[in-house]
C-alpha cells in the first residue's frame, strides 16, 4: 500500500472491458431508479390497509400480493427501498467521514496515539458486524438516526484502515516537507494533500461496503431493531412476512429477492472498481 | 515456537482490556440512562431509583467501571435481570447447539470452498472459472436470514425432508443430524463462497510460483503438482480466513438460528432484547467480544504453525 493511489487513467475503458462490471452499475441504476419513482411506476398508497384483502396470492391488481394487513406488497417493496437504500448510503457516508478522519489522524500523528487507535481499530474490525449493529441499536433503541449511527460505527474501521497506510507513506513525501517549511498548518496540509492522494481508494471501499450495510439494515430490521412499523423496509417486510411464510410465502420471499439483487449488484460493480483501481490486479 | 505464543498470548491482553472498555462504555455510558433503557419512557421515577440502586448505577462511573473489570477478572458475567441466573450458566446450556452448528458450517465450507476454488484456479478466465466466481459472489451478497428462508421453504415447506423447528433431541444422533442439516447447509454455503474466492485467488498466487514450474518441469503429473506444490501452500491463506470470518459466522448463526427457530446463542440474544434484559446483552456482549480476541490470537499461532516464517517476524 506504499504506492499512492489516484484514479488511474483508462478508468473507463478498464470498466468498458469487464461486462460483469457494468451489469452490476445497470442492477443498481435500476434500483435506485425504481426506488425514486416508486409512486409513479406503481401509484398505490405502501400503508393503506384493507382487512378484507389480506395475504391475497399475486394478482393483477396486486402483482405482489397483499400482506397480513391488506397492503399492496409492490407498493412496500418500491417505497422500502427509498429507505433501506437512504440507511444503507447514509451510514456509509458517515462511515466513510469518520473512518477516514480517524484513520488519518492516526496515520498523520503517529506515536502511542496511531498504535492505541490501531489496536482499537482492530477489535472493531474482528467484531461481529451484526451484533455490534445489535448492541448499538438495543442500547440506543430503534430509530433511523440510530439505525445509520449503528450500521456507520459497524463500518468505519475498513476505511479507517485504507485512509491510515497511504497517509503514512504520503507525510514522508517532499511536498508535505516544502509545505511545512512554508508554515502550512497540519490541517491544510491535509485537506490539500493527502485527502485527494486517498479519495479514489475510499470511494473504492465504500461501494464495497455499501452492499454490507444494506444487508446488515436488513439483518436488524429482520430481528427487529429496524425501523419502526408501519415504515416499510426490506428487512421490516421479512420479517412481517416470515409469520405468514406457510400461508403466503411470496410476501418474505419478494423483499428477500429484492435485497438479493440489489447487494449482488452492489457486489458486482464494487469488485470491478476494485480491479480497475487496484494496480495489482491491474498487472495480471 | 513457544516464544512466538507467548508473546502472541500476552498481546491479547491489551487488546482483551480495550475490547472490555469498549463494551463499558456500549453499555454504561453510551445510552445515557440504562434504567431508561430497560423499563421505557413510561416508568415511575421511583421505579427507575430503584433499577438504578439494584444495578449499581447510582455510583460514580469509575467505580462501576472497576468493578465491572473485577467481575470479568472473577469469570463472572453478571445474573441476568430476567431469570435472575447466571448469565455463563444460560450461555452454557445453549453453546453446544452453536458450536455444532458453526463447525458443521465451517466442515462443509471447506470441504466444498477448497476444490472449487483450485479448481477455478487452473481453469482460469474460462467458463468454470466464470461460474465459479459468479456463483460465489452470489453466495456472498445472500443476507444469512434470506438464504435460510428460502431454504426453508424448499426442503421443510415443499419437499417436507426436514422438520420445519430445528429443536432437536438431544440423545438422539440422528434426529439431531437432521435438525443440523438445513441449518448448517444455510451457513456452510455462504462460507463456501468465502473460502472459494480465497483458495481460488491463494492458488493463483501459488501457480505462477517458481518451485509449481520446477515441479512441472521436473515431469510431475499435474495433479501431483497441484496436491503436494500448490494447493498445500494455498492453504495458508484460507486457514486465515476461516478465522477471520468467524465473527461474520457468528451474526450468520444468530440469524440462522432465529429462521430456523434451533435453540442456541441467536435465540438468547433475541430473547434478552425482547424482555431488555441489559445485564443479558451486556453479559453476552464481554462474552462475544472476549471471544473474538481469542480467536484472532488463535488464528494467528495457528498461522505461525502452518507457516513457520511467521514466529520471526
Amino acid at each position: 500500500m506504499s504506492a499512492v493511489a489516484t484514479t488511474p487513467p483508462g478508468l473507463a475503458r478498464r470498466l468498458r472491458g469487464n461486462p460483469t462490471t457494468w451489469a452490476g452499475i445497470i442492477i443498481v441504476l435500476l434500483v435506485v431508479a425504481a426506488a425514486l419513482s416508486a409512486s409513479w411506476i406503481w401509484p398505490v398508497d405502501p400503508l393503506e390497509q384493507n382487512i378484507a384483502d389480506r395475504l391475497m396470492a399475486p394478482s393483477a391488481e396486486h402483482p405482489l400480493g397483499t400482506d397480513s394487513y391488506g397492503r399492496d406488497v409492490l407498493s412496500r417493496l418500491l417505497h422500502a427501498a427509498r429507505i433501506s437504500l437512504a440507511i444503507g448510503a447514509l451510514a456509509i457516508a458517515l462511515a466513510m467521514i469518520l473512518g477516514s478522519a480517524i484513520g488519518i489522524a492516526a496515520g498523520y500523528i503517529g506515536g502511542w496515539f496511531d498504535t492505541v487507535v490501531s489496536s482499537l481499530l482492530d477489535v472493531l474490525l474482528s467484531f461481529p458486524t451484526l451484533l455490534l449493529g445489535l448492541m448499538v441499536v438495543a442500547m440506543l433503541g430503534p430509530s433511523i438516526e440510530n439505525l445509520v449511527l449503528a450500521i456507520a460505527l459497524t463500518e468505519l474501521a475498513p476505511f479507517a484502515r485504507v485512509a491510515r497506510a497511504p497517509t503514512i507513506a504520503l507525510k514522508e513525501r517532499d511536498f508535505i516537507e516544502a509545505g511545512r517549511a512554508l508554515g502550512f498548518s497540519d490541517l491544510r496540509l491535509v485537506a490539500v494533500h493527502i485527502v485527494p492522494n486517498l479519495l479514489s481508494e475510499v470511494v473504492v471501499v465504500a461501494s464495497l461496503w455499501l452492499a454490507t450495510a444494506i444487508r446488515t439494515e436488513a439483518s436488524l430490521s429482520f430481528i427487529g431493531l429496524g425501523v419502526k412499523p408501519p415504515t416499510a423496509t426490506w428487512g421490516g417486510m421479512i420479517r412481517e412476512g416470515f409469520e405468514n411464510i406457510l400461508d403466503a410465502p411470496w410476501l418474505a420471499v419478494a423483499p428477500g429477492l429484492a435485497i438479493l439483487v440489489t447487494v449482488l449488484g452492489l457486489n458486482l460493480a464494487g469488485d470491478g472498481l476494485r480491479d480497475a483501481v487496484d494496480p495489482k490486479v491491474r498487472r495480471d | 515456537m513457544l516464544g512466538y505464543l507467548v508473546r502472541r498470548l500476552l498481546f491479547a491482553i491489551p487488546t482483551l482490556f480495550l475490547a472490555m472498555t469498549a463494551v463499558f462504555v456500549l453499555a454504561r455510558v453510551v445510552p445515557g440512562d440504562p434504567a431508561l433503557v430497560i423499563l421505557g419512557d413510561q416508568a415511575s421515577a421511583e421505579a427507575l431509583a430503584a433499577l438504578r440502586e439494584r444495578l449499581g448505577l447510582d455510583r460514580p462511573l469509575l467505580a462501576q467501571y472497576f468493578e465491572f473489570l473485577g467481575g470479568i477478572a472473577r469469570g463472572d458475567l453478571g445474573t441476568s435481570l430476567v431469570t435472575g441466573k447466571a448469565v455463563w450458566a444460560e450461555l452454557w446450556s445453549v453453546l453446544p447447539y452453536t458450536i455444532e452448528l458453526t463447525l458443521a458450517a465451517i466442515l462443509i465450507g471447506v470441504i466444498l470452498g477448497v476444490p472449487l476454488g483450485a479448481y477455478a484456479a487452473v481453469h482460469r478466465n474460462r467458463m468454470p472459472d466464470m461460474l465459479t466466481r459468479l456463483l460465489s459472489l452470489a453466495g456472498l451478497s445472500f443476507p444469512a436470514f434470506v438464504s435460510a428462508i428460502l431454504l426453508l421453504l424448499a426442503f421443510s415447506i415443499h419437499l417436507q425432508w426436514f422438520p420445519v423447528i430445528s429443536a432437536p433431541k438431544v440423545d438422539d444422533p440422528l434426529d439431531r443430524l437432521r435438525h443440523l442439516a438445513l441449518p448448517a447447509l444455510n451457513i456452510g454455503l455462504i462460507m463456501t463462497a468465502y473460502v472459494t474466492r480465497v483458495a481460488r485467488s491463494s492458488m493463483l498466487n501459488v501457480l505462477n510460483e517458481d518451485y509449481v514450474r520446477t515441479a512441472r518441469a521436473k515431469g510431475i503429473g499435474s495433479l501431483a503438482v497441484l496436491w503436494r506444490h500448490a494447493l498445500r501452500n494455498a492453504l495458508i491463506p484460507v486457514a486465515t480466513v476461516v478465522g477471520l470470518y468467524l465473527g461474520t459466522m457468528i451474526g450468520n448463526s444468530v440469524l440462522t438460528e432465529i429462521v430456523f427457530n434451533r435453540p442456541g446463542l441467536g435465540k438468547l440474544i433475541l430473547g434478552a432484547l425482547n424482555l431488555r434484559d441489559y445485564t443479558m446483552l451486556q453479559g453476552l456482549m464481554v462474552f462475544f467480544a472476549g471471544f473474538i480476541v481469542l480467536a484472532n490470537a488463535a488464528t494467528d499461532i495457528a498461522y505461525g504453525l502452518i507457516d513457520p516464517r511467521v514466529r520471526y517476524q
